[in-house]
C-alpha cells in the first residue's frame, strides 16, 4: 500500500522537472520571438517542434498520473488550500494541453506547413481560414499570458509553503529522493 | 532548496521552532524578489524595456504610416492578382539541393503578382517594384514559397537599413509627398543603396509583369543529398520576349492596366519562366542583398514555371497565404543574409493583422479579370 509515501513516484518527479524546464524555454521564447526580427526564424524553429514535443508529454504525463499513487497533502493545508492547490493543477494540465493545439490550429488555418525538423511535418487540423487564424492568434497570446501567471502562482505557493509554512511542499516534487520518515501518517486528508 | 525536507506531521509541526516575524518577512520579501525576478525575466525577453529596438511590430507600424490602413490587405505590395500553373523539374537541380521539388517531373503552384506598396489601389507605373510570390506544394506535403520582385539586387542590406529608408519616404503630412531632404539624408548614410541603385537603374525595365525577370532577392543555401550545402541565388527568366516598358502608357491608360495586361496575356497563352540558380564562389556574399555576385558564376536552368491561370484576389487561395520566404522544403536552407529572417517575421506581422480585418475588394476583380 502507499503507507509512507510522500513523494510523487520518480516518472511523475521526471516529467515534472522536464516539462518545467521545456515550458518555462517555451514561454521565453514565445514572448521573445514575437518581438524579434534577427533571432525570429531561429526561435520560431525551435517554438514549433519543442510546442508539439510538450503537447506529446503531457498525454504521456496525464496517462501516467491516472496509473500513479499520489502523496498526501501536507498534513497542515485546509480543505480551501487543497481545493485551491487541485484547481491550479487541473488549469494547468489543461493550459499545456491547449496550448499547443492552439498553436498547431492556428498554423492549420493560416496554411502555414507545420514543420518539426527537416521534411518532417504534421497535417493541418483545421480548414485554411485566415479569420479563424486571427482567433486562434489571440486565443495563444493569451494562453500564454495565463499560463505564465498560472506558472508564477504555482511557483510563488510552492515557496511560500516550504520556507514560511514548513510544511515540506517542495520535498513532494523534489528532484532528488526523499527518505520517508518514521512518524508520517498515511493519507490524512479528512 | 530543500530546505524543509522532513516532512513534518502534526505531532513534529508542533515541535517546530517558530519563525520570527523579522524572518517570516525576510522569507516574504526574498520569495517576492523571486517571482519579480522571474517575471522581469520574461518582460525583458519581450522587449518591454527596450521600446525603441526594432521589432516586427514597429516595422509594420511604419508601413501602415507611409500608406495607410487598407483593411485585410497585405501592408506591403498590397495590390495584386492571383495566378497559379505549375513547375516542370528538369532534374538539374537534383545534384544541388536534395529537395523535392527538384526531381524530374511536375509539382503545382499558385503565386500572386503585386506592386509594391502598401496602397491596394494605387495606379499601375513602370517605375514601381514589381513582386511574384510563389508557393510551390512539394509532393509530400512539404512547400516552398519564395517571394520575389524584377530588381536585380535589394536597395538596402540590413533590417535597419531598410526600416530607416521606408521611415524616409514617410510623407510629410503638409505636402503629403515624402520629404527629398530626408531621403537625401538617408543617402547620404547609406553608401550600398547608391551602388545598388546604380545597379538597378543600369536594368531596363521591361514592359510587363509577363517579361519581366524576378529575382529572389536573398542569397540561400542548397543541401545535396550527402549534406554538402553551397551558396545560391535564383531568379526567373522569362520565355516571353522583352520589350522596354512604355512611359506614355500611364498617362493615357487605365489606372490598372500592368495587371489587366498581365491578364490579357495569360488567357492568351500560358506564360512561362526558367528557374535559373546561380552558384555562389567562396568569397561571394550571402550576407548583402544589395551587393550581386560577379558576373560568370555557373548558372543552372533547372526548369520551367507555367502559369496558366489567373483570377482575382476575391476567389483565390493565395490571397490567404504568406509568401514567406523562410518556408522552405529541406535541402534548402537559409544563408546568413539578415534580411530574411527580418522578412520573415515582418510578413508575419502583416499576415496577422490582416488576417483578422474585413476583406474589401482587390482593385482587381472578379469581372476584371474577365476582361
Amino acid at each position: 500500500m502507499t503507507t509512507g509515501q510522500r513523494q510523487f513516484n520518480a516518472r511523475m518527479r521526471f516529467l515534472h522537472w522536464l516539462m518545467a524546464a521545456m515550458v518555462l524555454t517555451m514561454l521565453g521564447i514565445g514572448v521573445a520571438m514575437v518581438a524579434s526580427i534577427s533571432d525570429y526564424h531561429r526561435l520560431v524553429s525551435i517554438h514549433r517542434p519543442l510546442g508539439i514535443l510538450i503537447l506529446i508529454l503531457v498525454v504521456i504525463r496525464f496517462v501516467n498520473r491516472r496509473f500513479s499513487t499520489l502523496p498526501p497533502f501536507p498534513a497542515g493545508m485546509s480543505s480551501q488550500e487543497r481545493f485551491v492547490a487541485s484547481a491550479s493543477e487541473i488549469l494547468l494540465y489543461t493550459l499545456l494541453f491547449v496550448q499547443p493545439l492552439v498553436g498547431w490550429g492556428m498554423l492549420s488555418a493560416a496554411r502555414y506547413p507545420i514543420v518539426l525538423f527537416g521534411s518532417l511535418h504534421l497535417p493541418p487540423i483545421l480548414p485554411h481560414s485566415v479569420m479563424l487564424y486571427a482567433i486562434l492568434r489571440r486565443t495563444h497570446t493569451v494562453l500564454a499570458y495565463l499560463l505564465f501567471l498560472t506558472f508564477i502562482a504555482h511557483f510563488g505557493a510552492v515557496l511560500f509553503h516550504t520556507l514560511i509554512v514548513r510544511d515540506g511542499m517542495f520535498s513532494r516534487m523534489a528532484p532528488w529522493r526523499v527518505r520517508a520518515s518514521q512518524n508520517v501518517p498515511a493519507n490524512t486528508a479528512p | 532548496m530543500a530546505v524543509e525536507s522532513r516532512q513534518p506531521s502534526e505531532s513534529t509541526a508542533s515541535t517546530k521552532t517558530p519563525l520570527t516575524s523579522r524572518s517570516t518577512l525576510v522569507r516574504l520579501g526574498g520569495i517576492g524578489i523571486v517571482l519579480l525576478s522571474v517575471a522581469g525575466a520574461f518582460l525583458y525577453l519581450g522587449g518591454w524595456f527596450t521600446p525603441h529596438s526594432l521589432t516586427p511590430a514597429r516595422f509594420t507600424d511604419e508601413f501602415e504610416r507611409v500608406d495607410g490602413i487598407y483593411s485585410g490587405f497585405r501592408r506591403n505590395h498590397a495590390k495584386g492578382v492571383c495566378v497559379s500553373g505549375f513547375f516542370a523539374s528538369n532534374g538539374q537541380g537534383e545534384r544541388l539541393s536534395k529537395a523535392a521539388v527538384f526531381r524530374t517531373g511536375r509539382v503545382r503552384v499558385i503565386g500572386r503578382f503585386s506592386l509594391s506598396g502598401g496602397d491596394p489601389y494605387v495606379a499601375d507605373a513602370p517605375d514601381t517594384v514589381r513582386g511574384l510570390g510563389l508557393l510551390f506544394w512539394l509532393p509530400d506535403g512539404e512547400e516552398w514559397r519564395t517571394a520575389m520582385i524584377n530588381l536585380p539586387v535589394f536597395p538596402v542590406n540590413t533590417p535597419q537599413g531598410f526600416f530607416d529608408r521606408l521611415v524616409a519616404t514617410q510623407p510629410d503630412p503638409k505636402t503629403h509627398k515624402p520629404d527629398p531632404q530626408k531621403m537625401a539624408g538617408f543617402i547620404a548614410n547609406h553608401p550600398e543603396t547608391v551602388q545598388a541603385v546604380k545597379i538597378i537603374k543600369s536594368h531596363a525595365v521591361s514592359s510587363g509583369f509577363d517579361n519581366s525577370a524576378y529575382y529572389g532577392l536573398n542569397a540561400f543555401r542548397f543541401v545535396d543529398a550527402g549534406g554538402t550545402s553551397l551558396p545560391v541565388r535564383w531568379s526567373l527568366v522569362p520565355v516571353q520576349p522583352f520589350e522596354a516598358a512604355s512611359t506614355t502608357e500611364t498617362a493615357q491608360g487605365d489606372k490598372n492596366y500592368l495587371f489587366y495586361a498581365l491578364i490579357a496575356s495569360i488567357l492568351q497563352h500560358p506564360l512561362q519562366w526558367h528557374l535559373i540558380i546561380t552558384l555562389g564562389q567562396p568569397g561571394d556574399r550571402t550576407d548583402d542583398a544589395s551587393v550581386p555576385w560577379p558576373d560568370g558564376r555557373e548558372q543552372v536552368d533547372v526548369g520551367t514555371l507555367t502559369l496558366d491561370s489567373i483570377e482575382s484576389e476575391e476567389t483565390s487561395p493565395a490571397r490567404d497565404i504568406n509568401f514567406d520566404p523562410l518556408i522552405l522544403p529541406a535541402g534548402i536552407t537559409p544563408s546568413d543574409d539578415p534580411l530574411l529572417s527580418a522578412r520573415s517575421a515582418v510578413y508575419s506581422q502583416s499576415f496577422t493583422r490582416r488576417a483578422g480585418e474585413k476583406k474589401e475588394p482587390s482593385a482587381i476583380t472578379p469581372s476584371g479579370v474577365r476582361k
